[in-house]
Parts: structure tokens; sequence; C-alpha cells
């Protein structure tokens, strides 16, 4: 019973820091119509700043300041903002494939440097031993999933109100017009260029932040876990749940999980062991299954965009 | 007030707006017309910043704008208008007005988590101004309404709407005649002559005479990409190089 519920706390857990990460698509795609895919690499940058500035020293990676969580967390979306501000002044002036060409490419080239800049990130054992919140609960499993949770919860729910206020704000106004009609939203004196640029970096920094977040609850990070793949994760969450909704975006996180999840435990239950490597690969199977019949059925995702009134004016 | 130099435009080998001057005076309602192909929507296209000149100066108020981008120009009190109307469709009337305010504090994201209450006060007396300037484009039992469901005469007034709102000094109108019905014509006529009783200042790229002849007390015609005759509308309409130009003689 205990193992279940700390399981359950650990699902739910896991699934908000992805939900962190598709709040941040969500104030770029969603919001600024700015198609990042390179989701992946801001979560890395975020899950190696904490780790370096969080971890004890050590001699198989750089950094190692044994520094509070907090911090950690701080400095993840402060270097995630940081590397979003230079591809975001290179590119955002320029016509929107090339932002689509720009994150892939930065986002491939960050793991490869994860992968291969030993000294400095483990290089493919990657960072271990990055202390996890909590851990004067470790020895009792169910206080140390339920804070743990508990802390997630709050962060995500903090993002929420925060990014909802965003969203009826005039900056959110803007962007709505931006991704309509830049013509149009020009001529009225908004400068196109500064308001995607904000949107790309503090998308950039939740994205981060969701790396970090990871580091932290797993405890270990390696570039395996930053794959493309990664961003197809939360791509699929953001339009499976509803791309310009905060709570869409959250629904879809835990949702698209919770597949990932289930499904991984259905292969390991029903497949033979030999197969199961193999089989694992269903599991990708399932999530593009459930994202065509999304896109077919309900185009707008489960809960899509709402008409937004601005705070103040109702 | 808005002053040009010796503007040309180039477009590969053809020159579409070659070497015109013209001054646009402070408080007048000055006309801009020409037969199709005269280079009228390239020159309005220059003056909003939607693309450079080849060469010449444009001059706002003693400052050189030639060349700056379309969104500073409102800043520097230029505003404009488009012959087709290009509202914010999915947004309520009142939003895109609101949207047209400027200097708002809101427009700082961080400002909306760190001193909201100023955000909000702005944002309410931001409103206020702009449901009286819905209410005098006679636009406010739309004020809810979402823009794409106006007509073409009401987005033409939307439009007006909009500029206003960021308290313009001089307003570019690309063809506000154009697609309107009569009775909505009258208002769009009349709003423009009580602007300028206020003060504002137009110009105005037009294809329908009457609404030209009503209101401007200075025409520019442009032929071929230069300036023909500039002068009061009586005169230029009786002017036979005009009469030419428009027959294609």
């Amino acid at each position: 019973m205990i193992g279940i519920v700390s399981y359950l706390l650990f699902f739910v857990t896991v699934a908000l820091s992805y939900g962190v990460a598709v709040l941040g698509l969500n104030v770029q795609w969603g919001a600024a119509g700015l198609f990042n895919v390179g989701v992946a690499g801001f979560a890395a940058v975020g899950a190696y700043v904490c780790a370096w500035i969080t971890a004890a020293p050590a001699d198989s990676h750089w950094g190692g300041f044994g520094l509070p969580i907090a911090l950690g967390w701080a400095g993840a979306m402060a270097a995630a903002a940081g590397v979003a501000a230079i591809v975001g002044a290179a590119t955002l002036r320029l016509r929107a494939d090339y932002l689509a060409i720009t994150t892939f490419g930065a986002a491939v080239s960050l793991q490869l440097v994860a992968l291969n800049a030993q000294t400095l990130t483990g290089g493919p054992f990657g960072i271990a031993f990055i202390p996890r919140p909590f851990s004067a609960l470790a020895d009792q499993p169910l206080a140390f999933a339920a804070a743990n949770c508990a802390l997630v919860v709050v962060v995500t729910g903090l993002l929420f109100v925060g990014l909802e206020r965003l969203t009826r704000s005039p900056w959110g106004r803007v962007l709505r017009a931006l991704r309509e009609d830049e013509a149009a939203a020009a001529a009225l004196g908004k400068a196109p260029a500064t308001f995607r640029l904000q949107a790309f970096v503090i998308g950039a920094a939740l994205m981060g932040l969701a790396g970090a977040m990871q580091a932290q609850f797993f405890g270990f990070i390696a570039p395996d876990n930053f794959l493309p793949a990664f961003t197809f994760q939360v791509w699929v969450m953001l339009v499976l749940g509803g791309s310009g909704n905060n709570f869409g975006a959250l629904l879809g996180a835990v949702l698209t999980w919770a597949l990932w999840t289930g499904s991984g435990t259905l292969v390991s239950i029903l497949v033979a062991p030999e197969y199961q490597s193999r089989a694992a690969s269903l599991r990708v199977v399932a999530i593009g299954v459930v994202l065509a019949l999304v896109l077919l059925l309900r185009p707008r995702g489960l809960v899509g965009e709402r008409p937004t009134v601005s705070r103040g004016i109702g | 007030m808005l002053e040009l130099f010796d503007v040309s435009r180039n477009f590969g080998g053809a020159r579409a707006v070659d070497g015109v001057s013209l001054r646009v005076a402070g408080g007048r309602i000055t006309g801009l017309i020409g037969p199709n192909g005269a280079g009228k929507t390239t020159l309005f296209n220059l003056i909003a910043g939607s693309m450079p000149p080849s060469s010449g100066r444009i001059v706002l108020d003693g400052r050189e704008i030639a060349g700056a981008a379309a969104h500073t120009r409102l800043a520097a009190g230029l505003a404009r208008t488009f012959q087709i109307p290009r509202p914010f469709g999915a947004m309520t009337v009142l939003e895109n007005v609101l949207l047209a305010a400027q200097g708002q504090h809101g427009e700082q994201p961080f400002a909306n988590w760190f001193s909201p209450r100023a955000v909000m006060a702005q944002e309410r007396r931001n409103a206020e101004q702009a449901r009286e300037i819905i209410a005098f484009l006679a636009l406010e039992r739309l004020v809810s309404a979402p823009a794409a469901t106006l007509s073409g005469g009401q987005r033409k007034l939307l439009e007006l709407a909009r500029v206003l709102m960021a308290s313009p000094k001089i307003v570019l109108l690309d063809e506000p005649a154009a697609g309107v019905n009569p009775t909505l014509l009258e208002t769009i006529i009349d709003r423009i002559a009580t602007l300028n009783a206020r003060g504002l200042t137009f110009l105005i790229v037009e294809h329908n005479l009457d609404l030209i002849a009503r209101l401007c007390t200075e025409v520019h015609v442009m032929a071929g990409g230069k300036l023909l005759v500039s002068g009061s509308p009586d005169a230029v309409t009786r002017d036979v190089r005009v009469v030419e130009a428009y027959l294609g003689a």
C-alpha cells in the first residue's frame, strides 16, 4: 500500500516536472507562436547547471559546489534563459522556420557537448549523487515522496498562477496580436522582436527549471536524458492537452506521462523478458498513435485555447 | 509637419516612386490621389515605414524617420491604417483598441508580477479612454464583440479607433472609403472632419474623389511615380494634366 502511494506521489512529481517544461513551451508556442524544437537543450542546460551548483565536489565532473537546491534551481533558470537570449537574438528577426532549425541544432550540439566534454559533464556516465530535496527524510519513503510531491505541486501552482496572469496581461495581449498579424501590431508601435525574445527567454527559463527539477528528483543525469525524444515528449504533452491553455499544458503532461509509464508497465507484464528491450519501442508507437488520434478527433487538444479577457476590464 | 525630400523607391529596374518632394501641413487634411499604378501606395508605405526608400529623406517634426522600423513610427507621432483593415479577429473590439495604447507598464512581463496594482490601474484608465473612442466612432454596441464579426465598414472604424488610442499627431489613412457602404462612409467622413477640427493632421490616399473634395484643403496628384500637380481639390481636378493622367491620354 505504502509502495503504491509513494509510487503515485513520485509519478505526480515527475509528471509535473515535465509539466513545467510544457508550461514553458506553451509560453513560446501557445502564446507567441515560436516553434522551438530544442526543448531538450534548454532542459539539459538547466539540469547540468543545477547539478554543478548543488552536487558535492567530485573528480568525475566539473563544479560540485554543494550549494542549496534553491540556488541550483535559480541558476538553472538563469543559464537556460541566457542560452535562449543568445539563440533568440540571433534568429528571432529571421523567418519563423530558422528558429526551428536553430533550436534543433543548438539542442543536438548541447547534447553532444554533454556527451563529450567529460571533464565538465562526466561524459556518457553523467553526474550522479545530485542531492535530492528533503534528503533528511530519505529513510521514510512515504514522507520523502510526499514532501517532494508537495514541493513540485507548490512550484507548479505558483508558475501556473503567474503564467495565467501574464496571459491575461497587456504583454499577453501583444503576443496574441503579433501571432495573428505582425505587420498590424508593428503599425501600433509594438516591437515584434522584443516581445518574441521575452517570450522565448521566459519559456526557456521554465524548461531549464524542469531539467533542474528532474536532475534533483532522479539524483542522476546523463546525456541520454536529453535526446530529441525529450523534446518530442514535451511537444506531445502540449498538443494533447491543448496549446494556448496553461491548464491544458499541465493536463497533457500528466496524461502523456501516465501513458508513457503505463505502456512501459504493460510491456514488462505482457512481453517475454528477452524481447522487452525491443518492445520498449512500442511506447513511442503508443504515444504516436494517441497523438494522431487527438489531432484527428480534437485538433485543438483536450482543452484548447479559450478567448482571453484581460484582467481589469472584465 | 511631415516633409518628403526627393524620395525614390526602386523595385529592380522599375522606379515606383521617382523623386517626390512634398509637405503635409500640420492641422490640415492633405490628399494623395492618382490613377492606378501611380505609386501612391508605395509612397504611403515608405512614409509608414513598411519599407525604406531607395533614396531621399522623410522628416517628421524635424526628425529624419526614413529607414527606421515600422514599429518606431508611432512613438514619433505617426500612425497608419491599412487599405484592407487588419483587426485582430480573435480579440474583442475593446481589446483591439486597448492594445494600441502607448507606454503600457503591463507590456513589461515582470511588471505584471511585481507591480500588478500599477498595471491594473493603468489598464482601467486606458479601458475608460478606449470606451470613449469606441463610442465616438459609433461602435459602442460592439465593444465586447470579437473583431472578426465586424463588417467591412465597421472594421475601417475600428482601425481608426485603434490609431486614435495611440494619440498620434498625424494619421495616414489608406483608402478609408474603399468597400464602405454609403451610410458608414458618412460616419467616417464626419469623424475625420471632427478629429481634424480638434487639431489632428491627416494624409489620405484615396480613389474616392468626392471624399477628397469634401475633406482636403490640399491635394497632391501622382502619376508614373512622380508628383504631377499640387493644389486645392478644385484646382487639381480641373487641371488638364490630371485629366490626361486619369484618362491615360
